[in-house]
């Protein structure tokens, strides 16, 4: 459904970001991308939306393509249009409009009024706490309630897919299982395909199918997620912490691994 | 205290006129971050558009208004399309000496398209005060009122109920976010321009009236500035109460103070309050309202 072949991006015409980042998410699957602060997560999916402009980024190679066309070098608005749906990393939520203007707004692209409608049930269909503070400003919601709002305000476009960036950050572990749980029933239950973009690795692979692994700017790893599961390269590296206690990336631990065979 | 009412009252009427043009200028700061230092000569370029159809033979008031209100809403379009597009993601200062630049620009045009002597700008309003009691209202404040009560409705309506309206709340409110949800910022920025200039267009007509159309309109259009800076530069609620407590200090002092000074204290007075609230208030009364959850 979406390919990202060979991607580069720069900030400022200077900064290289993203080192030709390859990845493909197959129709009606869950997609994890993985890494840690700095990897260039939420810089891949600013490039599949296009919203790279604002922050003076640039995708100088490589290319994108949604269901067999190319949306690099499109306008935002063309590739919601398409299908695709962003929910940014941070929540993001109008704070002056009330939960019910925040979806409105995350319509406006759509036309059909009565549809529009529905679709405003069918989120608070998922997310009934909204339905009860659909009248209160955003700015005055709970975290929680926020993250709940920045997802429905991406499913009111109606997408294909969605890129979650990072949608458990800041949430107390319950509310982030209840994310998860929602995001996996839109999954199976919407049939929407989704990138999601985490840092608790453990959560994201246990509804991901697939999972990619990002470092620097580049895929080091892939597979499906029960094979990341049970793979120890990942699980020390997202325990996080290695024997000396610093944190240590997946390539620093695949060298250890690798000196540890050789003393041995 | 009958004196007293009466300034207040019609000081209150021509204030909803400022209201509504400093609205015009707080859309465009909301939604772009632009101050927009033409303001002023907008509604002085409407003033003379207006006055210049009103000398054409056989042009009646309302073709003027449609026409205006129309030609005032492309040319905020192509401001916003022609020199604000290109600029952005540049320097603030950069932006603000481009919309000072755009008003020298405007105020030239005026000269060499319709030369700079003073023009009447006639409306069919009757000139005897209408005596409420103790208050003497002089009917042009209340056609101003009337109209600058209708054009801020029309555009509270089309903030809070249509979709493009909520739109442009969501592009001041963040603008990537809006981006990603397919939101046209461009489009959205061009609008708050447009709007501006039918703001614009109304002050041009009202004031145009009051006081005689040449270049001194841009300086009536210039207290948009005391106005915003009074009620809060991104506040919409602040620009309206800013422009009502400016129309009701301003003719107080002139009620009071000018007979003593020889006149001309609506001129400066804004400019002290304006000092005064700076002092106090940076954001203003309303401006800068960040929501801090508990
Ligand atoms: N607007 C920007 N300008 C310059 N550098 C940026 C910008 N945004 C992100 N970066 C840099 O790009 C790298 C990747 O950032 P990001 O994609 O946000 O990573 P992640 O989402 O994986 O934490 C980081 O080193 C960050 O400092
Ligand atoms: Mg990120």
């Amino acid at each position: 459904m979406l390919k990202l072949n060979n991607i580069e991006v720069v900030y400022d015409r200077t900064i290289l970001v993203l080192h030709g980042v390859s990845l493909e998410v197959p129709k009606g699957q869950i997609v994890a991308l993985l890494g840690a602060n700095g990897a260039g997560k939420s810089t891949t999916l600013k490039a599949i939306s296009g919203v790279l402009k604002p922050e003076r980024g640039e995708i100088i190679a490589g290319s994108i393509d949604f269901n067999g066309v190319r949306i690099d070098h499109r306008e935002p608005a063309e590739i919601v249009k398409l299908g695709i749906s962003q929910v940014m990393e941070g929540r993001r939520v109008f704070e002056h409009l009330t939960a019910e203007e925040n979806l409105i707004a995350g319509a406006h692209t759509r036309h059909d009024r009565r549809q529009i409608r529905q679709d405003l049930e069918l989120v608070y269909g998922y997310f009934p706490r909204l339905a009860e503070r659909r009248h209160v400003k955003a700015g005055y919601l709970s975290g929680g309630e926020q993250q709940m709002l920045a997802i429905g305000r991406g499913l009111m476009s109606r997408p294909k897919l969605m890129l979650l960036d990072e949608p458990s950050l800041g949430l107390a572990p319950l509310l982030v299982e209840e994310i998860f749980e929602i995001v996996l029933r839109l999954n199976q239950e919407e049939d929407v395909t989704v990138l999601l973009v985490e840092q608790n690795a453990a959560m994201a692979l246990s509804i991901a199918h697939h999972g990619y692994i990002m470092e620097n700017g580049r895929i080091v790893l892939d597979g499906p997620a029960e094979v990341l599961r049970n793979n120890e390269d990942i699980k020390e590296f997202y325990l996080g912490l290695s024997e000396v206690g610093v944190r240590k990336s997946y390539r620093d631990v695949k060298h250890y691994r690798r000196r540890k065979r050789w003393l041995s | 205290m009958e004196f007293f009412f009466d300034l207040v009252t019609n000081g209150l009427l021509v204030g909803l006129t400022y209201a509504l043009v400093a609205l015009g200028f707080v859309l465009i700061y909301k939604a772009t971050s632009v101050i927009n230092f033409a303001q002023g000569d907008l509604v002085m370029f409407a003033g003379y558009a207006a006055a210049v159809m009103l000398g054409m033979r056989g042009m009646p008031v309302w073709l003027m208004a449609l026409v205006l209100a129309v030609g005032m809403v492309v040319l905020g379009f192509v401001i916003e399309r022609g020199i604000l597009r290109p600029l952005v993601g540049q320097p603030v200062i950069a932006v603000i000496m481009v919309t000072i630049g755009l008003s020298f620009v405007l105020q030239g045009l005026v000269a060499i398209l319709w030369g700079a002597s003073t023009r009447d700008l006639p409306l069919p309003v009757r000139m005897e005060p209408y005596i409420l009691g103790p208050v003497f209202l002089s009917p042009i404040n209340l056609v101003a009122a009337v109209i600058a009560i209708v054009f801020l409705i029309a555009f509270g309506l089309f903030f809070t109920r249509s979709r493009l309206g909520v739109a442009m709340r969501a592009v001041a409110d963040d603008q990537q976010a809006a981006m990603v949800i397919g939101i046209k910022v461009p489009r959205v920025f061009a609008l708050s321009w447009a709007i501006a200039g039918l703001a614009a267009a109304a002050g041009g007509v009202i004031w145009g009236n009051m006081l005689g159309v040449d270049t001194f309109l841009a300086l009536v259009g210039l207290k948009v500035f005391p106005v915003v800076i009074l009620g809060g530069l991104d506040s919409i609620a602040g620009a309206i109460i800013g422009g009502l407590i400016l129309g009701a200090v301003e003719s107080l002092a002139a009620g009071y103070l000018d007979p003593y000074v020889g006149g001309g204290t609506k001129d400066f007075i804004p400019y002290v309050l304006m000092i005064l609230v700076l002092f106090v208030r940076p954001y203003g009364f309303f401006g800068h309202e960040t929501i801090e959850r508990v």
